[in-house]
């Protein structure tokens, strides 16, 4: 089984936001929700580097780790979903995440928020395959049509990458080799002390 | 624009009560997706507004129905130049979702974050939903029929008061190539030049400069082409945020051939970002860079001697201006050191090929025209056109600004850049079959028939300036715009006294745009809602001149109606008022009798057809309808480089969306010029030669190309533009059949390749190989220019006064039917350069376009840009103690101009510069003109206009107005 990954290369990213907005369009996801958000650090310096963030479907997820009423579970492709009808909305998973991806809507004026939203990998919910109620709780279910999370199919530098995580890899791997120079993958500097692009 | 918790707060109450509904609050996720349908609940409610929404009812959710089939249609995105397709999914007539079009060799299923919402503008509530008027200060609804009667009953009051110069006629680069066509046309009947639309304000001194370098005034290469490119230079351009898909094909050829990318741009853009070296100017300071370049260029023999021997004229004239250059010298008027200059000029000129890609940075100057051409003198003098990975890429701004160019949407041309001198009027004549002194008889004289008309830029000034200033019978007093925003212009408080004064104002658009709010009017202003192109079909030419067919996606919502069916009422109602008010004239059998009409409007079809017969002269006659239809149908076989259509297709050899020139017929197969001026081609494959415009020698130098030719020509030299006297010349006259030349015979018999309807001599000339044009040398020097070689001249509005007296602005003088200042508005500088030290400039952000309205209207990218801000170098704001994030004003040296806006404190802009996007409106001088908008039409984001603070300058050829260089102080407010 594939086990299904994002991964998004800062070489290419030019945050210009389509992998937010085709989410927004495919899932009809309301102002304030962001499932999906380009971060840009040293914004306007030398070394300025952007890259698209959403939930990264972790292989020993935080938030499932975390949640009391064990709402999480991972499918088989290793996409990870929530079940909102389990979730209380506590809250606890956003604390967890490393990614900042689950997101809350406001439900009162006392901080009150209700059940949490996130990133699906356009792969729906716990209901049955392209239903309007798997729609209307959970967005779009693409994976179930066979096709990739929207926002990387319309990525406009074709930075952000979904799928398979070998396939991405090797696509990655070749686009490296063909730069001649090291990649810019997060956390390299981190790992093998090397400077980041020529 | 990273916001502060703070002032989050206040943004968010803010746009909750511009957004009611959506962010109001108090919803589970649960709740809001059954809001999901709240857009959808809207879209029902749209099906009691007119007939031909019945048939959404069934999809009310506005959710696909995956049960049910799926209809997937292709159309061309709405924003920029790029043309990426959009592939749209529609159920029941609801356009329920965007899919990758990944068959599209130009954008392969990717888009921007605009191209990736554009579903939301056929659901938009915010669209303008009805025609409405003003009656005393209130917006009112009123029907189709009276608005257009009450309209065409002005005008042609206005037409027999002051005549058909006194409307001015507003056009858009959001036309369909033949809704351009069609409204220039209608322009001519009206019986005005004065016709424009927002290549005026983008790239009209590209057009100038381009066209009077080497013939043709447009992109020479194409967005794929990039791919091959060694050495680019983005100068003057941001196409990260105003072109991102480009820059998969900018990044790809980055990576492919290990290409220098260098960023040259007072501004460390998105785009900068990505160079492998980016070089900080001064604003303004283009000319002095290029010729610095040319300067290391020439002095160490990096030239392209040969290019410049066999192509070139007047190379010498540039050598001795670049002599004068030196490094110091740069260095002193640009702020660049030689030495990263003289690395830049290295791999420009010998690691080709290399590509020169610009935007408005170029362009909106006081010397957009100088710039371009010293940008293509570069060019030139590396021997860098005409070639694969070469070229001028110039990066045009709207979806269609390329197009509705070509169609002359323009105050000094008619269609195809024909001009307008009795010869191009009596081509038009033929073509629309109507005689050439009755379109004589539709002007004020047969003088103003000839004069070109008043530009964009200074319409205002048309309107208040004295009647003795203006060269027309009167000054404006009508204006009619379609698809324009009214804050694209510059000296925005001028515009709103000029607005203020006209006798009638209509705008049709989509939205009801800055110019329904920006005047405090109260009567005689109508809204026309207009549908977007996804509502209608049409051809699109993107930047790199490929021609692609949109087909409709929906039905226009609301009451609105498409640009074709606009117009053809509106001539209808205009024919009621000549009858009503005893005018002889008419409009709407003369115009429209070429054409199929269907349910009150032209086919584009028809249309096209009709621009196929005459627009001899760019090549846009093998466009046919179903050409287009048929690439749009095979996007898939085409190659991702070399655009050309693979063996075995049925759109072999033929390259992407014929890039005009795609010579003589449809049935001809030609099959587009991909690179124009590319000799390594045959014509008929789409090669082609510099262009001789301007006569075959200046001085006894020829001006014909000397040792150059394009493939399989059998005249192996220069020669000049093919016409009947020429033909005959070369004994290739009776090469043209007996029909051709039965023709041209009783059509008075002598003709050129560009008026000759039976297209007989671009047949016989590309029979014997040769380019219907000419083969001539593109001019280094363009001596009918104010600046035959591209001179240093200050801005208008500069700090540098210690630079005035040795590169001053050009003096006053006059230019279409207007006053035109210089010296006299420079020589403020010296006053006001002491209260307003901080260079202003001007530019786009990714999630918005043009004047904003459409895109701030739009609730997923509104959200991404909630607020105006101006960018201020961190050493700049601590002296002001302007802190990140906090509020500032921002004044200009005209008109006491000001603008309350955030601070965004960052490195991007250089010590002494500011910068400001320029899509905000609906913020006037600190006060919110929310409520002037018509009820539920209000864009959901607001801000000031940057033009309320831009001051005055034009350029000399095509007053283009400086948007990028001016002057400004900013204190916190």
């Amino acid at each position: 089984m594939a086990r299904m990954k994002f991964l998004c290369d800062s070489d290419r990213c030019i945050e210009c936001n389509a992998c937010v907005t085709a989410c927004k369009n495919e899932h009809e996801v309301p102002w304030g929700i962001n499932r999906r958000r380009v971060v840009t650090i040293n914004d306007g310096r030398p070394g300025e580097r952007s890259i698209s963030m959403a939930c990264m479907h972790c292989t020993d997820a935080p938030c499932a780790a975390v949640c009391p009423v064990s709402c999480f579970y991972t499918t088989a492709d290793a996409i990870v979903l929530h079940d909102k009808d389990l979730c209380i909305g506590c809250g606890y998973c956003f604390y967890a995440c490393p990614f900042g991806a689950p997101q809350y809507p406001r439900v009162g004026n006392f901080g009150g928020r209700g059940k949490m939203d996130k990133c699906t990998y356009c792969a729906g919910g716990p209901q049955q395959d392209g239903t309007l109620v798997e729609y209307t709780q959970y967005g779009a279910n693409r994976i179930a049509e066979g096709k990739l999370p929207l926002c990387a199919e319309m990525c406009s530098t074709k930075a952000l990458l979904a799928g398979d995580g070998q396939m991405i890899a090797t696509i990655y791997r070749e686009r490296v080799a063909k730069r001649g120079y090291g990649a810019g993958a997060w956390g390299w500097r981190t790992a093998y002390r090397e400077t980041v692009g020529a | 624009m990273l916001i502060k918790r703070s002032e989050g707060k206040a943004a968010r109450q803010r746009l909750a009560a511009a957004y009611q509904g959506l962010s109001s609050g108090g919803l589970d996720r649960r709740s809001f997706l059954r809001q999901a349908g709240f857009g959808a609940a809207g879209l029902a409610a749209l099906g009691a507004m007119g007939p031909g929404r019945a048939q959404a009812s069934g999809a009310a959710t506005g959710v696909a129905d995956l049960s049910k089939p799926i209809q997937r249609v292709k159309n061309i995105c709405t924003h920029c130049s790029v043309g990426c397709t959009v592939t749209a999914e529609v159920q029941n007539g609801v356009w329920v979702g965007q899919e990758p079009a990944w068959e599209s060799p130009i954008n392969r299923g990717t888009h921007c974050a605009k191209g990736a919402s554009v579903r939301e503008l056929v659901h938009g509530d915010r669209r303008l939903k009805y025609p409405m008027k003003l009656v005393g200060g209130q917006w009112q609804r009123i029907s189709w029929d009276v608005a257009l009667n009450e309209i065409a009953d002005r005008m042609m009051k206005i037409r027999a008061e002051s005549g058909p110069d006194s409307v001015f006629l507003l056009g858009s680069a959001k036309f369909s190539n033949e809704g351009a066509y069609l409204f220039r046309k209608f322009a001519a009947f009206w019986g005005t030049n004065s016709v424009d639309h927002q290549a005026r304000i983008c790239h009209s001194t590209t057009v100038a400069g381009v066209a009077n370098t080497w013939g043709y005034g447009a992109q020479t290469n194409s967005y794929n082409d990039i791919r091959n490119s060694k050495t680019m230079i983005i100068m003057g351009g941001n196409p990260a945020e105003a072109h991102p898909v480009s820059l998969q094909h900018v990044l790809s050829g980055k990576e492919r051939n290990r290409a220098k990318l260098i960023v040259i741009d007072p501004r460390f853009t998105r785009t900068a970002a990505h160079a492998t070296d980016y070089v900080r100017i001064r604003p303004g300071t283009d000319i002095p860079v290029m010729w610095g370049m040319l300067h290391h260029i020439f002095a160490n023999g990096w030239e392209d001697k040969q290019f410049i021997a066999q192509r070139v004229f007047g190379m010498d004239e540039i050598r001795a201006e670049c002599a004068k250059w030196t490094p110091a010298e740069v260095e002193r008027v640009s702020g660049v050191p030689g030495e990263q200059l003289k690395q830049v000029a290295r791999a420009f000129a010998t690691e080709k090929p290399s590509t020169l890609i610009w935007c408005m940075g170029a362009t909106q100057k006081t010397v957009g025209t100088a710039n371009v051409r010293a940008f293509s003198i570069l060019l030139l003098a590396t021997g860098n056109v005409g070639l694969e990975g070469t070229g001028a890429n110039i990066f045009r701004g709207h979806c269609n600004v390329q197009g509705a160019t070509d169609f002359g949407l323009d105050v000094g041309t008619l269609p195809a850049y024909y001009g307008l001198d009795e010869g191009a009027w009596r081509h038009w004549s033929r073509v629309w079959n109507v005689r050439y002194e009755d379109m004589v008889a539709r002007f004020d004289s047969p003088a103003m028939m000839t004069t070109p008309g008043i530009p964009t830029t200074r319409y205002f000034d048309a309107i208040t300036l004295p009647k003795d200033q203006i060269q027309q019978r009167d000054r404006v007093k009508g204006m009619l715009v379609v698809g324009h925003g009214g804050n694209t212009v510059t000296r925005m408080p001028e515009a709103v006294k000029g607005l203020e004064a006209l006798d009638l104002l209509v705008v049709a658009d989509p939205h009801p745009t800055t110019f329904a709010v920006l005047g405090n009017r109260r009567e005689n202003t109508y809204l026309l809602p207009i549908s977007t192109q996804f509502e209608c079909d049409g051809s699109r030419t993107a930047s790199n001149r490929s021609v692609q067919w949109g087909t409709k996606v929906v039905n226009p919502i609301f009451e609105s109606k498409n640009d074709y069916e606009m117009m053809y009422r509106l001539c209808g109602a205009l024919d009621r008022a000549a009858q009503r008010s005893n005018q002889a004239v008419r409009f709407q059998a003369e115009i429209f009798k070429t054409f199929e009409v269907k349910d009150n409007a032209p086919t584009a079809e028809s249309i096209l057809r009709e621009i196929n017969r005459g627009a001899l002269s760019t090549g846009y006659t093998g466009q046919s309808p179903e050409r287009l239809k048929l690439h749009m149908e095979h996007q898939d076989k085409f190659d991702l480089v070399t655009l050309r259509g693979r063996a075995g297709t049925p759109v072999e050899n033929e390259f992407y969306g014929m890039p005009w020139p795609c010579w003589g017929k449809a049935e001809w197969k030609h099959p587009g010029s991909h690179i124009l001026y590319n000799t390594q081609l045959h014509v008929k494959d789409g090669g082609g030669t510099f262009r001789p415009r301007f006569g075959v020698e200046r001085n006894g130098v020829t001006l014909l190309a000397e040792g150059s030719w394009s493939k399989g020509s059998e005249i192996q030299d220069g020669y000049p533009e093919f016409t009947t006297a020429v033909l005959r010349r070369l004994g290739w006259y009776d090469d043209l059949t007996a029909e051709e030349k039965g023709w041209i015979e009783s059509n008075g018999g002598n003709f050129s390749w560009a008026t000759d309807l039976s297209m007989g001599i671009i047949r016989v000339a590309m029979e014997h190989g040769c380019v219907p044009y000419g083969n001539g040398k593109a001019r280094a020097v363009a001596w009918n220019l104010p600046d035959p070689v591209p001179v240093h001249r200050e801005p208008i509005y500069t700090p540098r006064t210690d630079l005035i007296a040795q590169y001053p602005t050009l003096p006053d003088r006059r230019g279409f039917r207007m006053p035109h200042l210089g010296v006299t508005v420079q020589n403020r500088s010296h006053q006001v350069a002491r209260d307003f030290p901080i260079i202003l400039s001007s530019g786009r952000l990714v999630e918005y376009e043009g004047g904003g309205e459409e895109t701030r209207s739009n609730k997923w990218l509104a959200e991404l840009q909630q607020d105006m801000f101006v960018e201020i170098n961190p050493a700049d704001a601590a002296a002001r103690n302007i802190r990140d994030g906090g509020w500032v004003w921002v004044t200009g040296p005209e008109n006491q101009s000001k603008a309350r806006m955030k601070a965004m404190v960052t490195e991007r802009v250089g010590r002494g510069v500011a910068w400001m996007p320029f899509h905000f409106a609906g913020h006037f001088m600190g006060e919110d003109q929310r409520r002037r908008y018509p009820q539920g039409t209000d864009p959901i984001v607001l801000g000031e206009s940057v033009n309320a603070i831009t001051t005055y300058g034009y350029d000399p050829v095509t007053f283009m107005q400086e948007t990028k260089v001016t002057l400004c102080q900013i204190r916190a407010a």
